[in-house]
Formats: C-alpha cells, structure tokens, sequence
C-alpha cells in the first residue's frame, strides 16, 4: 500500500513524534520514552513515519537514529496551496455566473 | 474582473478550522441565492471539470442538499449537506459530510460545520465561511483529499494541452 505525508499526520502520536524529532535526531527507545505507550507501538509508528519518507534512519555506531526530513514536511503547505486553488476556481466560476446574470439584466 | 475582489484562505491549525472570505460583485441577496438555492449551486459549486448535481434539496433548518461532484469520466462522489439554522440574507450554519447515493453518510470520511456569514462590502457581497473540524485530522485529510482533486484537474489541463501538440 502506498502511503502519503497526510497518513502520516492523521494520528496524534505520529505528529508528537514528528515535533521531537524536529529538534533533533533521536533514537527509538528515547523516543518511546515520552510516550505512555509501549516501545512496539513507537515501532510501528516510527515504520509508519520511514514509509511516508518523513523520517530517516541514520546508523551510529549500533544505535539508530531518527531524523525528520524537513524537504518533505513541505509538501503539507503544496497540498494547502492546491486546496486553496479548488476554492478560486469555485469561486471564479461563481463570478462569471454573476457576471453573466448582469449582462442579461440590462 | 476577479484580481480586484477580496479574497482570504487560512488555515488555524489551533482551532481546526478554515477560514474562507471572498467578495463578489453581486447584491446580497443574489448571492444568498446562489448558495442556497440547487439550481443556482449546481452552476457553479464544483470547480471545472468536476459538475455539482443535486438529487435533492430542502433548504430549511433540519433539512438537507444532497447533491454529486460528477467527474468528467461520470465518476460520482456523493456529499450531504445538512442546514443547522438559517438566517435569511445573513448566515447559515450548516453540517458537511460525504456519503453514498441514498443519502448515507460515511462516518468514515471528515466531516466539518460550516458557518457562513453574509455581508454588504459597499454594492458587492462578502462572504465569510467557517469550516470547523471535529480535530486536526479531518482538516488534514480534506485538505488531502482537495489535493488530490486539484492534482486531477491540473493533470487534466496537462492533458488538453498535450492533446493540441
């Protein structure tokens, strides 16, 4: 299945991870730390976030660490500035109509 | 004609809403009309090459529009938008939501209340829409989803212009 950058931050945890890791890189079990949840679900989290290409993993010596692809975050204000492009079309197709009823008025 | 008229999209990711202000250079009550009345949203409501078609319409508070964004391939995508309470000429307030041809709605998809507001902006019209989320991830996902209709019609655009090479 693919997976896009929304999935990713649909889910709370996901986005609380995404807000830790911005300020640095971290490993798995630090990540899980600041979380009530078990280490097996910060995995499939953190799975989840690597799939969506918002993290990557980097290898220092045997740790794992997790960084945040900030590139990719910024496809999240693209999306916003299509969706606001929908709303001008609409409402440019509202204008002409608008338009065109002035004209048969007179 | 359209440079010269207001227009204002923000996104609070705090409160979850949209906020959506647009001038238009038509009287109130046109306006109204056009927002509330099928026939007249049915004209304009989809953005190109997308057709709103409504199956039915009930504009008083506790009714309901249902109606169909129409692909150019005839691909249907069924919304519901249930009126909450309306002041003529001024406001409505208004449940959105996406659903199936027999009405149904799909809890499965965002679904977000709308607040419009009508205002008199010298000889034009202003209107300030209000689309509240129930959280975060619904605005998120109907932005995705409003992205994936934009990317559609860019491509499609793409299309006639390779189509005349």
């Amino acid at each position: 299945m693919r997976r896009d950058i929304f999935q990713a931050i649909a889910d709370p945890t996901r986005r609380a991870i995404i807000a830790l890791i911005a300020l640095q890189a971290m490993t798995p079990n630090a990540i899980a730390e600041n979380f009530h949840t078990t280490r097996q679900a910060i995995s499939k989290h953190l799975r989840i976030l690597t799939e969506c290409d918002l993290v990557k993993q980097e290898y220092q010596g045997r740790e794992i660490y997790y960084t945040l692809e900030i590139e990719k975050m910024k496809e999240i204000d693209k999306w916003l500035e299509q969706y606001r492009k929908i709303w001008e079309n609409r409402f440019n197709q509202l204008d002409q109509v608008l338009s065109t009823l002035k004209k048969q008025k007179k | 004609m359209s440079t010269t008229l207001f227009f204002d999209f923000t996104v609070d990711k705090q409160n979850n809403t949209i906020n959506i202000k647009r001038e238009f250079a038509a009287d109130r009550s046109t306006v109204w009309d056009y927002y509330t009345k099928s026939e007249l949203l049915d004209q304009w409501w989809m953005p190109s090459p997308w057709k709103s078609r409504t199956k039915s319409m009930d504009f008083r508070e506790g009714g309901k529009w249902h109606y169909a964004a129409v692909g150019p391939n005839g691909e249907e995508h069924w919304s519901i938008t249930s009126y909450v309470k309306i002041e003529p000429k001024d406001m409505f307030l208004a449940n959105d939501a996406f659903g199936d041809a027999d009405g149904n709605i799909n809890p499965q998809m965002p679904q977000s209340k709308w607040t419009m507001n009508f205002s008199d902006m010298k000889e034009n019209t202003l209107v300030h829409g209000v689309m509240q989320f129930a959280d975060l991830a619904q605005l998120e996902q109907t932005i995705a989803m409003g992205f994936k209709d934009g990317l559609t019609m860019a491509m499609e655009n793409l299309d006639a212009i390779l189509a005349k090479h």
